[in-house]
């Protein structure tokens, strides 16, 4: 295993058609127009000194290391920022560009330390590769001149140094902050010899820098370097692997010194991110060495006895005995298991498989139940197929985006760096979102509409859209009449037209101007490609999967589906919620969403797993709590799941598991679901073990073992164990054979192989003989389906009402530097931006209350209460709060309520009535929970280590 | 659960009558686990309050799954 460093061409690649024949140093190139001269070169395997360029960032021009001469031309052009032109002829080398080159590197050393064996980028700094490379030999001006070498450290972000002493003003921090991850936080300030870096004028961990690692990985030099780098020295070998946080789905090489991570850089073919990454999957990696995690597994018999830390063995064999006491007790349906989206594929596919054939039932869900389940149920519904239409490339293409109930700065970062890029690009941007997240106005992008809706009316405001599609004329006639069902069209088309869906008789519901409304469904329709993003403020919601079908009818009627540019795109929260949801985690369906009761599929797996299997559909999550307090549902295996602080009403989930006998955590942490545990199998993060993860662009990416599992086991072989134990024998060398088994079994999946991936990077399912290397655009020669099927899409609204006592709103959501319940990022100095979960309230609301920014506030809603700080926030509309729920000792859901998804029992987080007021104390809930807490999570010494 | 069916039945009352209670009794058959199915059909036998109507209609169609069977875990 080698260090993989990633060429660097010098200049971005340039999409023309037209192709230019250049000459570089004798050896002839054919290049588009418009490509420079030290990319053409580089293409021919020269490679030109450089400093200012690198192949992310727009040529610059600055350091003028990178002259060459041209045939026919005077002086001596810096290759970075000339471009090619026909039939051209470079030289890259003579005895004059030699010495130039020298003359430049003196310069810059001559106020630069000369500290290279010490300094933390020795061995990886292009600075002391250009001094090798032009052969410089000495430094005429001495190091006595005027210089910087005494400028002091920045070393405030936890996670990188700024030490301007190295800094040779080359800008390409700048310039990767500005072009690469859009946030502007650096500028150069000052001219000439006193240029600096700075991070608008304040410390880094102050300024608006969101610690996107981008201007670390651009700096040439140790100016810019990890704080991991600085204390373990450099990696000498790297794994290729793919963040395990959010549905982006970044490639990232785990660069490792031995079994020791250095860093993680993100990997430039990674197809979901280009060589990017956000401060979590970059940065944020620290809990899996974190002192608090769980590496042996341990049971009890009773929650409130300490912890007995056991073998492997025993603590399988344990659960093994329980669930079969269980079953014989009260029932071969009272047992049942929940997969995660944080695991992969592989892993969840191996719950699945144990729930049916081992337990016998269909009672497996996952927790994409309470975040995407509408998703699938909707586009499944209209489309046929459970998935999003693109992939994050097409976002390039597009004219008019439109942005619904997604926060994808904070949520999906890589993905927004890129949606920024075509912002600044041109394309039009509208935000449908109660919040005036940050999109609607940052620097160099704004939106044309902000409609700020009240949470809950949604559907009102889709449909009010599609009214003034239908009603002026701004159907795609001859697509719809090509590709959809005509029947269902013109149901949907009478029904939209009527005028109560019309944007002025919403207009009292939604609070959303008319006027705005029918301006942004104007753009949409007739803007060009139109592509639509959304999150989780679209499908959790009571009326979650006719949203997601209200936006696929739109799509639809307007022509915006079936090639790149346009789309209905889910953005995943969870790395894994695409390929848990299509590895048949939910109960009423097999991998590749089949349903249990289809004769044909369900005899093939009865025959290749050689076991009968059920037909009924089983318990979905909140079924099986409702089943475990009428007593008829007793035991769970929970893989990589803290349904307490996820799921909503804590009390009744709670109050559910309390009535369990037998609950198996499998998890990194003692999560606070594994309060109520009997069983705690240790878990392996995603650095400890082989996989795939699929994406929010359903692009199956490998996941490699860079160190062998803490526990001794990854995910994998425990849950293998259980099942053997359970007497269904489970016999995997490797997860690539479990990929195989998917492959077999599931269409969508059949050409994927690890041998292919290796091969390709990574895959967009559907990949079959169809399609050999997969599907980035979806629906490109018809629908899934058949004929797209509009349907009707009442607007009904949620049950969840304010009234006098609860006249406040209360949505939820999450921030950048945390992930859902932290139990990851709470375990890293990401503390720093987020200690603790805060209320946002608009000033109107706050001062109606007498209540201050930073007062302690309590929340009621009819479900219960917690207390937390107030933040006073303009980003709120007024009547409207809001909060994220990424710390167990607020627990936001606490407060939220059981009202769901119709169709997929998705929970309604985004809305909860509530009252909020100052408070000296925290809830009873909070005091008693912190007290339950502490008594059953103590682990006993064993006897022999007592004193 | 009556709550829960109802709002499938407003989700498919813009169907026509008939195909809309067929495509609730559908989804009840596809989605709800049988003990649930069990007790909607007891809530209708005993009357079914606070049902939508179409929603009534749809569980009369369900044909009772076979009750839990005891003690067969393996
Ligand atoms: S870490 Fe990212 S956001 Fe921060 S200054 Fe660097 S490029 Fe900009
Ligand atoms: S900090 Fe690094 S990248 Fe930025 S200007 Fe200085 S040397 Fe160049
Ligand atoms: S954007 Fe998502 S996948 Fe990419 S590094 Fe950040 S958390 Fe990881
Ligand atoms: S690399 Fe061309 S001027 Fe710096």
């Amino acid at each position: 295993m080698t260090l993989i460093r990633e060429a660097d061409l010098g200049t971005p690649a340039i999409k023309s058609s037209v192709l230019l024949t250049v000459e570089v140093d004798g050896k002839t190139v054919m290049v588009p127009e418009g490509t420079s001269v030290m990319r053409a070169a580089a293409l021919t395997g020269v490679t030109v000194p450089k400093l200012c360029a690198s192949d992310n960032l727009e040529p610059f021009g600055s350091c003028r290391l990178c002259l060459v001469e041209i045939e026919g031309r005077r002086g001596t052009p810096a290759s970075c920022t000339t471009p090619v032109e026909e039939g051209m002829r470079v030289t890259t080398q003579t005895p004059d560009l030699a010495s130039l080159r020298r003359g430049v590197m003196e310069l810059y050393i001559s106020d630069h330390p000369l500290d290279c064996l010490t300094c933390p980028a020795n061995g990886d700094c292009e600075l002391q590769d250009m001094a090798g490379a032009v052969g410089l030999r000495e430094v005429r001006y001495g190091y006595d001149g005027a210089n910087h070498l005494d400028a002091p450290v920045d070393d405030s972000n936890p996670y990188f140094d700024f030490d301007p002493s190295k800094c040779i003003v080359c800008s390409r921090c700048v310039r990767a902050c500005d072009e690469v991850q859009g946030t502007f936080a650096l500028n150069i300030m000052g001219r000439g010899f006193d240029s600096t870096v700075s991070a608008g004028g304040t410390a880094f961990v102050d300024s608006e820098c969101v610690s996107c690692g981008a201007c670390v990985q651009a700096c040439p030099t140790s100016t810019l370097i990890e704080k991991s780098v600085v204390e373990q020295g450099q990696p000498e070998h790297s794994v290729v692997t793919t963040c395990a946080y959010c549905g982006v789905g970044c490639a990232f090489k785990a660069e490792m010194r031995g079994n020791e991570v250095i860093r993680m850089m993100p990997f430039k073919d990674g197809k979901a991110n280009h060589g990017h990454s956000c401060v979590k999957g970059r940065f944020a990696w620290g809990y899996a060495t974190h002192s608090e995690r769980i590496l042996s597994p341990m049971i009890r018999e009773r929650i409130t006895d300490p912890w007995r830390e056991v073998s492997w063995e025993e603590a399988i064999g344990y659960a093994a005995s329980e669930f079969k006491r269980l079953q014989a007790q009260y029932g071969r349906d009272a047992v049942g298991g929940i997969t995660s989206s944080r695991c992969t594929n592989e892993e969840t596919f191996l719950v699945q498989k144990l729930v049916r054939a081992g337990f016998g039932n269909n009672n497996v869900d996952t927790c994409a139940r309470v975040c995407h389940s509408p998703t699938g149920y909707g586009l499944s519904a209209t489309l046929g197929t459970s998935a999003g239409t693109q992939d994050f490339d097409s976002v390039e293409q597009a004219d008019v985006v439109m942005v619904i109930g997604a926060n994808p700065t904070d949520a999906h970062p890589v993905f927004a760096s890129q949606l920024k890029r075509r912002l600044r690009g041109g394309a039009r941007l509208i935000v449908i979102d109660p919040r005036r997240i940050d999109l609607v106005k940052m620097p160099h992008v704004q939106a044309d509409y902000h409609l700020p809706l009240l949470p809950g009316t949604n559907v009102a405001v889709i449909n009010a859209l599609a009214h003034v599609v239908v009603t002026e004329g701004l159907v795609d006639e001859p697509y719809v009449a090509e590709r959809c069902e005509p029947e269902a069209f013109e149901r949907w088309r009478a029904f939209i037209a009527e005028e109560r869906n019309s944007p002025e008789a919403v207009e009292g519901a939604t609070g959303v101007p008319a006027a705005d409304l029918r301006a942004a469904a104007r753009l949409y329709a007739t803007g060009g490609n139109a592509a639509i993003y959304y999150g989780l403020g679209v499908t959790e919601h009571s009326q979650g999967s006719t949203m997601v079908m209200g936006m696929a009818n739109l799509a639809m009627a307007t022509g915006n589906l079936g090639r790149p540019g346009v789309g209905v795109n889910p953005l995943r929260g969870q790395n894994n919620v695409q390929g848990s949801c299509d590895m048949g985690s939910f109960p009423h369906e097999f991998s590749g969403y089949r349903h249990v009761s289809n004769d044909g599929v369900r005899t093939m797996f009865e025959e290749a797993w050689d076991v009968g299997l059920e037909t009924e559909p089983g318990l979905r999550i909140p079924n099986m709590f409702d089943a475990a307090l009428d007593g008829t549902f007793k035991g769970m295996y929970i893989q990589g799941e803290d349904l307490v602080q996820s799921d909503p009403n804590t009390k009744h989930v709670t109050a559910a598991l309390a009535a369990m006998e037998c609950v198996v955590v499998h998890d990194l942490f003692l999560n606070e679901t594994a309060t109520y545990a009997h069983v705690f199998l240790p878990g392996s993060s995603f650095l400890e073990k082989d996989g795939t993860f699929t994406n929010a662009e359903r692009r199956i990416s490998r996941v490699r073992k860079a160190i062998p599992p803490k526990a001794g086991l990854a995910d994998w072989e425990a849950t293998m164990a259980l099942s053997n134990a359970l007497g269904y024998p489970m016999t995997y060398e490797h997860p690539s054979e479990i990929m195989d088994e998917i492959a077999r079994l599931t269409p969508t999946f059949a050409g994927v192989s690890y041998e292919k991936l290796d091969r390709l990077g990574s895959i967009q399912w559907p990949c079959n003989d169809a399609a050999p290397e997969g599907t980035p655009v979806m629906h490109e020669h018809g629908f899934v389906r058949g004929q797209g099927l509009f349907m009707v899409t009442e607007y009904v609204p949620t049950d969840e009402r304010t009234n006098d006592r609860f006249p406040l709103l209360l949505t939820t959501g999450r921030i950048l530097t945390q992930y859902n319940v932290g139990a990851q990022t709470r375990r890293t100095p990401n503390v720093v931006w987020h200690g603790e979960d805060l209320l946002e309230i608009h000033p109107w609301d706050a001062e109606n209350r007498g209540i201050n920014d930073g007062d302690l506030v309590v929340v009621n809603s009819r479900t219960g209460e917690t207390a937390l700080r107030a933040k006073v926030s303009e980003r709120m509309q007024p009547g409207v709060v809001y909060t994220t729920f990424h710390h167990p000792d607020t627990s936001a859901n606490v407060v939220t309520t059981e009202f769901a998804d119709w169709a997929t029992d998705c929970p309604e987080y985004k809305v909860t009535a509530v009252q909020v007021s100052r408070t000296r104390q925290r809830s009873a809930w909070q005091t008693e929970y912190a007290a339950t807490r502490e008594a059953t999570t103590r682990i006993a010494v064993p006897a022999e280590t007592q004193p | 659960m009556v709550h829960k069916a109802n709002q499938i039945a407003l989700f498919f009352a813009s169907f026509p009558r008939e195909e809309a209670i067929e495509r609730v009794a559908d989804h009840l058959r596809r989605f709800w686990e049988p003990r649930m199915r069990r007790q909607i059909i007891g809530h209708v036998a005993q009357g079914g309050a606070g049902l939508h109507e179409l929603a009534l209609e749809a569980v009369r169609r369900l044909d009772a799954p076979a009750p839990a069977e005891q003690g067969s875990g393996r």
